[in-house]
């Protein structure tokens, strides 16, 4: 008995330790990012000060932020949507109709999500270039929608294969067609794994930086692009890039923790259960 | 509440459709997207391998055969670069998937705010890559303002210069915070659907922690493990903007990765032809860990 209660104790201690030495960095993002510049680089570093919002007012002055902002959000939810949309139609084949080679369909598609972007950054690169596509959100939803196009089949597949049998089979015995099937019975029943699909779908292109940083420079240039400017030696403003980093991090954190089951399953390609 | 409203909804008898309708014009989409996607660009880079091509320089034209080939694997930076791509990969799969184990172990205890606590941990991996390194690189790894440069100070210790005097060692710490919470999260979910019976078998039998952990918890993990491990590979074999905000691959060569290099030869130097090459090396290098994955998740597949 008192064993168990100071293991307990030690656990307790142990965990809460463990968490909050991992998120400390963004603990102090988010503290650095209330601070005066002065402030911020003070040593030893302040644990108490007094808050003030001018860094993220001067960010907003100084770059636009907004632009990039709008840049994240349409580019994120483009390439969802459009990826959802090659892919829904797809994972309803596989999952209701399966034939001999839906199998080796599906392996086909994860094995090109192995094909790594640095390998293909040349003729993309060169493509773009010669379609006058570089640094325009059409030409980032595009490759985002493709990059992600075999998580989200597969996400998609995993879910509509839950969908209990005997509800479709009630639906084609009232003579259901396949357009009425889908619409009727199964958008309402696997809408829900459509939305957490397009969740996690909307967080790995919001936080795409391979793409983003060699294909877009400034009018199209998302978050991702927008701190790496922050990267220049001769700006050391801490405030001002917490500030950035911090609304650029904080709704995708959100999503993140609201999905983190579904991501498991996503990024495993349901390997792991 | 869907399924009642389904089943209430009138479905009009459709005469015209077959029972047994092609799945092609569904399929056909997706599927011919990805091919284009996935054949195209991979062909184009192994036809460039064998071309001199030099953006900024037309007079560089006509076939190279296998000069860029046999340039690349004589040149000193190509082996530094694939040297770094290693030892990034290893080190921060060790301390990954180590450390997600242990983590793991300890996440799937009870104890009070255990939500909140998983939810702090799993923070990092939410972070979009450029901040993360930006973050680190200055509020943490500053050698004057950054947090750990007062830690060392307090402790009466001098400061490391980390990005100056271990860059690399900067990169893996940046890369292993982001995918610690990776490993964390898939391990907990495996280490969660572990038999409890099994582990209150073992305890009657008088097994301590230690034996728990290692001879039923830690084979229960092999197969998740495994999964992280190759997931893991994938993403890490080409670590990009962690590297390009903090180091830009510099000191000199120390913190050139594969992915860097290609990037340089082929968006600061302008060698298509080379950077080419370079990409069909990274493409067979992941091909050898896909092979792994897509065999370990085909196991698993129900069609």
């Amino acid at each position: 008995m008192k064993d168990s209660a100071a293991k307990r104790i030690f656990i307790t201690i142990l965990g809460w330790l463990v968490a909050l030495l991992l998120a400390f960095p963004i603990i102090w993002m988010v503290m650095t990012s209330f601070k005066t510049e002065t402030d911020a680089i003070s040593t030893p570093p302040l644990f108490v000060w007094h808050p003030t919002v001018a860094s993220y007012a001067e960010v907003q002055e100084r770059a636009n932020y907004f632009s990039f902002a709008l840049n994240s959000i349409l580019i994120s939810v483009g390439g969802s949507l459009l990826a959802l949309a090659f892919s829904v139609p797809a994972a309803y084949a596989m999952a209701f109709h399966p034939t001999p080679r839906t199998r080796s369909t599906l392996l086909w598609m994860l094995s090109t999500k192995m094909l790594p972007p640095v390998g293909v950054l040349v003729p993309i690169y060169l493509l773009f270039s010669s379609l006058n596509i570089l640094d325009t959100r059409g030409g980032l939803i595009i490759v985002y929608a493709l990059m992600n196009l075999p998580i989200v089949v597969w996400m998609l597949f995993t879910f509509f294969k839950e969908v209990p049998r005997e509800i479709l089979e009630a639906g084609r015995m009232d003579g259901a067609g396949v357009w009425n099937e889908m619409r009727y019975l199964l958008m309402p029943l696997t809408l829900p794994g459509i939305a957490s699909t397009g969740l996690l779908s909307l967080i790995l292109c919001w936080n795409e930086a391979f793409w983003s940083l060699n294909l877009t420079s400034s009018a199209a240039a998302p978050l991702t692009t927008f701190i790496a400017s922050f990267s220049s030696p001769e700006g050391l403003f801490f405030a001002k890039l917490s500030a950035a980093s911090t609304i650029a991090v904080a709704p995708i954190l959100i999503f993140g923790w609201l999905s983190q089951r579904q991501l498991v399953r996503g990024m495993t390609f349901g390997a792991v259960k | 509440m869907s399924s009642a409203s389904a089943t209430s909804v009138a479905v009009p008898p459709r005469s015209d459709t077959s029972r047994t309708p092609s799945m092609m014009p569904l399929l056909a989409p997706a599927v011919g997207v990805l091919l284009i996607w996935s054949i195209v660009p991979l062909v184009m880079t192994v036809w460039f391998s064998f071309k001199n091509y030099n953006l900024m320089d037309p007079t560089v034209s006509g076939w190279a055969g296998i000069d860029n080939y046999s340039y690349l694997i004589t040149d000193p930076d190509f082996w530094v670069s694939l040297l770094n791509t290693l030892v990034l990969v290893g080190s921060v799969l060790v301390i990954t998937v180590v450390g997600g184990t242990l983590l793991a172990v300890l996440f799937d205890q009870n104890f009070p705010g255990q939500g909140v606590a998983r939810l702090l941990a799993i923070a990092p991996f939410f972070v979009m890559p450029t901040v993360a390194a930006l973050i680190w690189k200055n509020l943490m790894m500053h050698p004057i303002y950054g947090v750990l440069g007062s830690v060392a100070r307090g402790l009466g210790m001098t400061p490391i210069d980390w990005f100056a005097d271990y860059p690399m060692v900067s990169v893996i710490i940046i890369v292993s915070w982001e995918w610690l919470p990776f490993a964390l999260l898939i391990l907990l979910t495996a280490v969660q659907s572990l038999d409890r019976e099994q582990l209150e078998a073992a305890r009657m039998d008088g097994a301590g922690a230690f034996a728990q952990f290692f001879y039923i918890t830690l084979p229960h993990l092999r197969r998740a493990i495994s999964v992280v491990v190759m997931i893991e590979t994938i993403f890490l074999l080409t670590i990009f903007a962690e590297i390009f905000v903090t180091t830009a691959g510099g000191p000199g060569n120390a913190t050139t990765n594969l992915a860097f290099l290609i990037y340089a030869r082929a968006l600061l130097q302008f060698d298509v032809g080379g950077a080419s090459a370079g990409g069909i090396v990274a493409i067979l290098l992941a091909n050898i860990v896909a092979f792994f994955l897509v065999r370990s998740v085909a196991r698993n597949l129900e069609v």
